[in-house]
């Protein structure tokens, strides 16, 4: 089983036109920021949507979309879950998670005796009789996760499952969904904004951005070599392209950082905010990258003041609580930036 | 003001009403007869409305076919056509000489105008877009991601509205079939001008109050309050279904 999808579709303004390919039993997250695209692409997926050009292909010869074909969304195997659950409200659970063998032709009581080991699974047994709205949401979504599996769908496809969650319920349902997806034997899709659902979920990454994607690789690869800001501001790293020539890195942003590896040509360099150190007087010593900058903001972030650095080289430090006291900062405040050529990363674009 | 506007009139209704002479008033043939007919009548064209008048109003609210917007026009028009006009255009189109009705007397031998069935035919033109307009209003307010959801679960276009769409909107249907059902009840223009007046076959309880009002006033008093009765009684019948669960429910 497996999944190769290459969607060209217009919707408003924007273009959207991205190409993969999902195997047996990996798990695929579409990474990105809301407005690319992402949802277009699982619609299109399911086929509630037909593109415009491209083609969706399962098995390898199972065409689902096409120029000439298009199957429509009831008579491709598939399961989707969605983000706010969309449980039928008028349907007990047990009926919910029997709807789709039910409306593929079982007899009710066949439907019903199948849904009932897959509430156990997702740990409803016992709440088969409730209504949608008598559930927590939690236990709406992994009803829901239960619907959407109970066929044994050849493709999964599940839009932001875990973002109506609150935080907590969102913890352990994402362990579940982990469970779930490590034992489901199809092509599974994963469409999220959250770069730790992407991380903790998937196999493989490509994020999305204005329709197009501009990184793939494994979950590890994207969060320590992001390559557009978007994933770095996700991953919590501050992503400088340039251009590098020995042990030096000149931004294209103007400025200079000196880095531990020998580069050559296009690099990025990224910086972690939290291995930023601000002093009020230029620092003495060994650090090689020290840039004078002014402060642009300043918002508590946990444990953590992350300030926002204008100047030179653009950069963002999190210092602590204390030391921010101690530096005595305020917005519009000129500090000193500086960084170990050891703590930079730098890898080539 | 507005509410005493609208109740008072009722109210003398029911003080004018000549309580002593109720009974065998009632009890005259004419008026059982007029009230069968009537409950009939108006049961009859709910049920034509509602099978014509749900899948249209799901064209209206779901498909993207072109001229929706002036088919919803055109589904209005009864609304605001006065029901007098709605009857002679029926007469005129399936009338013994009209362009349907002709050539269905001709080759069938079926006349419509004068008979029970033009009774029903004239309700169902004039009460249908009630049902329409509030049917079509419940699908829009319910969520159309339902039966994407349902699609995905490998339903068919049939299946989700059966199994998804018309028990979502299924408050808002009942509602539709009331007024429905009520403005049916209480045709009088459409139903005169198509169907006349015979008693029996077409006499409906309106005509019959309009014609008591001319020879015997109280007897008018007496059928109208037997319509109020009859619907306000399936107003309050249904209210609590209706009310209680609300149309997006």
């Amino acid at each position: 089983m497996s999944l190769a999808a290459h969607v060209v579709v217009q919707r408003g303004s924007l273009g959207v036109d991205v190409e993969f390919s999902v195997g047996d039993g990996e798990v695929l997250a579409v990474l990105g920021p809301n407005g690319a695209g992402k949802s277009t692409v699982l619609r299109v997926l399911a086929g509630l949507l037909r593109p415009e050009d491209g083609q969706v292909v399962v098995d390898g010869d199972q065409i689902w979309d096409s120029a000439e074909r298009h199957v429509p969304p009831h008579q491709r195997s598939l399961g989707m879950v969605f983000q706010d659950h969309l449980l039928f409200p008028h349907l007990s659970i047990t009926e919910n998670v029997a709807f789709g063998l039910r409306s593929r032709g079982a007899k009710r009581a066949t439907a019903r005796a199948a849904a009932a080991p897959w509430l156990a699974r997702v740990g409803l047994a016992g709440l088969g009789d409730r209504r949608p709205g008598e559930l927590s949401g939690g236990q709406a979504q992994r009803a829901a996760l239960a619907r959407a599996l109970v066929g044994d769908p050849r493709v999964l496809l599940l839009d932001e499952p875990l973002s109506a969650l609150d935080a907590r319920t969102r913890l352990t349902v994402r362990a579940e969904l982990h469970r779930h997806l490590a034992d489901y034997a199809g092509s599974a899709v994963l469409v999220t904004h959250d770069p730790i659902d992407a991380m903790a979920l998937a196999d493989r990454v490509v994020v999305v951005e204005d329709g197009r994607v501009v990184q793939a690789g494994s979950p590890a690869e994207v969060a320590r070599r992001p390559r557009t800001d978007y994933v770095a501001r996700l991953v919590g790293l501050v992503l400088l392209p340039g251009t590098g020539e020995g042990h030096q890195v000149a931004l294209d942003g103007g400025g200079m950082v000196a880095v531990a590896e020998d580069v050559a040509g296009p690099v990025f360099v990224a910086v972690r905010p939290e291995s930023v150190a601000l002093y009020l007087q230029r620092p003495d010593g060994s650090p090689r990258n020290v840039w004078p900058l002014r402060l642009a903001a300043a918002t508590p972030h946990g444990s953590v003041v992350r300030c926002d650095l204008a100047g030179e080289v653009p950069l963002t430090a999190d210092v602590t609580a204390t030391s921010f006291a101690e530096l005595g900062l305020a917005p519009g405040a000129e500090v000193w930036a500086s960084v170990k050529a050891s703590e930079v990363a730098v890898y080539t674009r | 003001m507005a509410v005493a506007f609208l109740v008072l009139p009722l109210v003398g209704l029911v003080v004018r009403a000549p309580w002593s002479t109720i009974g065998p008033q009632l009890a005259q043939q004419e008026v059982g007869q007029a009230l069968r007919l009537s409950l009939f009548s108006a049961t009859l064209a709910t049920l034509l409305s509602l099978v014509l008048g749900v899948p249209l109003a799901w064209v209206l609210a779901r498909s993207r076919i072109r001229g929706r917007s002036v088919l919803r026009a055109l589904v209005t028009v009864p609304l605001v056509l006065p029901p007098v006009v709605g009857g002679v255009a029926l007469f005129l189109v399936i009338g013994r000489t009209g362009i349907l009705g002709r050539p269905l007397y001709e080759h069938l031998g079926v006349t419509i105008p004068f008979t029970t069935t033009a009774v029903v035919i004239a309700e169902t033109f004039v009460a249908m877009p009630f049902l329409v307009i509030s049917v079509e209003g419940a699908l829009r307010a319910a969520d159309a991601r339902f039966e994407d959801a349902a699609a995905t679960l490998g339903a068919d276009r049939w299946t989700t509205f059966r199994r998804v769409t018309l028990p979502l909107v299924a408050p808002g249907i009942a509602a539709g079939a009331v007024l429905c059902w009520a403005r049916a009840l209480g045709e009088f223009g459409a139903t005169i001008t198509f169907a006349g007046n015979f008693p029996g076959t077409t006499q409906t309880m309106p005509l019959a109050v309009y014609l008591a009002l001319q020879r015997d006033p109280e007897a008018a008093i007496v059928l109208s309050l037997v319509l109020l009765a009859v619907s306000l009684g399936t107003l309050l019948l249904l209210r609590d279904r209706w009310l209680g669960r609300g149309v997006a429910a």
